[in-house]
């Protein structure tokens, strides 16, 4: 018998047979208890804060032993409000918003957002061609970055702690760049209805050209590490099965879809922001499992920098070309230049609607504080996300505000497989399965 | 809309934004054919595959490139069966719920953007229901994905979707009052005050029209 009794860890009956809690330290009396029950099937709660659920997931699982009879996901812990709050914001604030959302993916989320409300606007095809480059570029390498912590942390979930230290090594070079280019390294709010806020900053492509190389170079340490690992097949190989038919019935889309030999890649299939101009592959696997899903995620970082060299060579050749819409009464009027205080409004711009231009300082304010007005419809639009397919669907009423902001999350479509992927399998193996889903709770939750 | 300008509420000499000035959305009219793109081909295998179209489908619209079929809530099953089956839209990309206070008798429209794989087309259904009666039919048994998202829109709007196999609140918690997202609910917040100015809360922010 144990002489140590915790006052937290307890017992109770229910109508639906006895509740234990947990606290940790008490694991031999609860083993001795349940064992006394004789009760085969045992309901466990896993997470909201579980180290193992790659965020604030919740799962309820039936046990029979160690084998998952049935799983229920519970979300909701991470909802922000963002679509409601959009609504009361003008449609270019609309960008600081759901740059939140998916927080591994923000580029994704504000190219999506912008492409919309360009179509509303009828601007899609006078988005300048710097722009589009930029924004494939940085989309590009926030896949990569997404795609690390995908890695990264799904091997540690299973219990590798190298690649993980890989993983976020190679994310960090990635987030220079971003911090460069944009100023933050994440929650960028950079990409904007009409372009992008501003221009790369001088001198940055040998930079990036640089970065390519490295990450190009220590790509292979992980390939060496995970690829053809013993310990790692035998947790991934045949685990979290789902064929086409599922993927279809459930929309799941990204690498699950194409784990199925699917090529669906919206990028190819509908293509946006002149990814026809590029030249990559969509990776298939046909295992439709968890090791087929890490294997397209592995070799999708490759076509990501195949897709940045092309934008870089472009970028070099369209050097001082504009990288925001003409129209004046949609492109943001303030100029951004580097201060001795850090970045801010450009002197010339302040200097011009200040001491200059009263027309401009009216138009300054009104544009600033109203916002454009966007004519009345509505608009889905589509873009491959890390994760799969985030559509936006967005309606205007007119007014200078969105009337519904609608984000159509792949991680929230794709975490509702959990079930049809797990029931059956061991409890260990679920961890397994949801890390390939990998879903984001900012996004699932938005 | 006729509105002149980027700028300015039409009609008054009011530009402040404070002159309670009325958001209206505004309703697009049935398309003409010929729709253009695939959508005339869509229409017609649906008209072939689903005799009765005419009595199912109340609009079609075409706007930005993109087609919305608006479809009578007693029919949806049946034509969302036909889309998936007949005319290959295997994926339905969930449900967005919009509500339309002013829109009477039509106030929560539910909007499902279905894809097909095999063709690589897209269409949208929309149901429109009243907010005294917002039932709609549920297409869990059609695309099994819907579950989650008939949910949520369950949860911010309060549609409610008959034969849903579990409709409970997913974002919300469970005891939540009210749906968030209805265009009458209040987004909440306090007013920040700052040097003895007070900055009301965003809801209660001009805004203008």
């Amino acid at each position: 018998m144990n002489t140590f009794t915790d006052p937290y860890a307890s017992s109770r009956e229910t109508t639906e047979g006895t509740v234990f809690s947990v606290t940790g330290g008490d694991w031999d009396s609860l083993v001795t208890e349940i064992g006394a029950t004789k009760e085969e099937r045992v309901v466990v709660n896993m997470g909201p804060q579980h180290p193992s659920t790659h965020g604030v997931l919740r799962l309820v699982l039936e046990l029979e032993g160690e084998t998952v009879k049935e799983v229920r996901c519970g979300i909701g812990y991470l909802h922000t409000g963002i679509e409601k709050n959009a609504e009361f914001r003008s449609w270019t604030q609309g960008v600081t918003f759901v740059t939140r959302m998916d927080y591994l993916a923000p580029l994704f989320n504000e190219t999506a957002y912008c492409l919309g409300v360009e179509k509303l606007l009828g601007i899609t095809n006078d988005v300048p061609e710097r722009a589009s480059v930029i924004r494939v570029m940085m989309m590009e390498f926030n896949r990569i970055s997404s795609h690390m912590v995908a890695l990264g942390t799904g091997a540690l979930e299973l219990g590798a702690l190298t690649p993980m230290i890989f993983c976020f090594r190679e994310r960090e070079k990635v987030l220079d760049v971003f911090e460069n280019i944009s100023g933050l390294r994440m929650n960028m709010a950079y990409i904007r209805p009409g372009g992008v806020a501003q221009d790369l900053p001088a001198g940055s492509l040998p930079k990036i050209r640089e970065t390519v190389k490295e990450l190009r170079r220590d790509f292979k340490d992980n390939e060496k590490l995970l690829i053809g690992n013993t310990i790692w097949m035998k947790r991934t190989e045949g685990i979290g099965y789902l064929d086409l038919a599922g993927c279809t019935t459930l929309g799941v889309t990204g690498p699950v879809l194409r784990s199925t030999g699917m090529p669906w890649d919206l990028r190819k299939t509908a293509p946006y922001c002149g990814y026809e101009n590029y030249e990559f592959d969509v990776i298939t696997a046909t295992s439709a499992d968890v090791y087929g899903r890490f294997l397209i995620r592995m070799a999708e970082l490759e076509q990501s920098l195949r897709i940045i060299d092309q934008c870089i060579d472009k970028l070099e050749l369209s050097e001082g070309q504009p990288v925001m819409v003409a129209d004046k009464k949609i492109a943001w009027p303030a100029q951004l230049a580097l201060g001795g205080d850090g970045m801010g409004n450009s002197l010339d711009h302040i200097r011009e609607i200040m001491g200059e231009s009263m027309e401009s300082l009216i138009h300054h304010f009104k544009l600033v504080t109203e916002g454009f007005r966007v004519p009345a419809g509505q608009v889905y639009t589509a873009v491959e996300s890390p994760r799969g397919e985030l559509g936006v669907h967005l309606v205007s009423d007119g007014g200078t505000k969105p009337y519904r902001v609608h984000f159509r999350e792949p991680s929230f479509n794709n975490l509702q497989s959990t079930a049809a992927m797990c029931e059956g399998s061991l409890i260990a193996d679920i961890i397994g399965a949801v890390a390939s889903i990998d879903p984001v709770m900012g996004g699932v939750d938005r | 809309m006729n509105d002149k300008g980027m700028f300015g509420a039409p009609g008054t000499g009011d530009t402040s934004g404070f002159g309670g000035l009325v958001r209206i959305p505004a309703s697009t009219g049935s398309s003409q054919r010929p729709y253009g793109s695939y959508f005339d081909e869509v229409a017609d295998d649906l008209e072939r595959a689903y005799p009765d179209f005419a009595d199912a489908i109340e609009r079609v619209v075409v706007d930005r490139g993109e087609l919305t079929l608006y479809i009578k809530r007693e029919r949806l099953v049946d034509v969302a069966l036909v889309l998936r089956d007949n005319l290959l839209f295997e994926m339905c990309l969930g449900v967005s719920g919009v509500h339309y206070p002013t829109d009477t008798n039509r106030e929560l429209h539910a909007v499902y953007p279905l894809l097909s794989l095999t063709k690589n087309q897209r269409v949208r259904m929309e149901v429109c229901v009243p907010d005294s009666d917002p039932h709609v039919p549920s297409l869990v048994e059609v695309w099994a994905g819907n579950n989650w998202n008939e949910r949520e829109t369950f949860d911010m709007f309060g549609i409610i979707f008959d034969g849903h196999p579990g409709l409970t609140r997913i974002l919300m918690p469970d005891d939540w009052r009210g749906h968030p997202q209805r265009k009458d609910y209040p987004l909440g917040g306090i007013p920040v005050e700052y040097k003895g100015a007070t900055i009301a809360p965003p809801d209660e922010r001009r805004s203008y029209r």
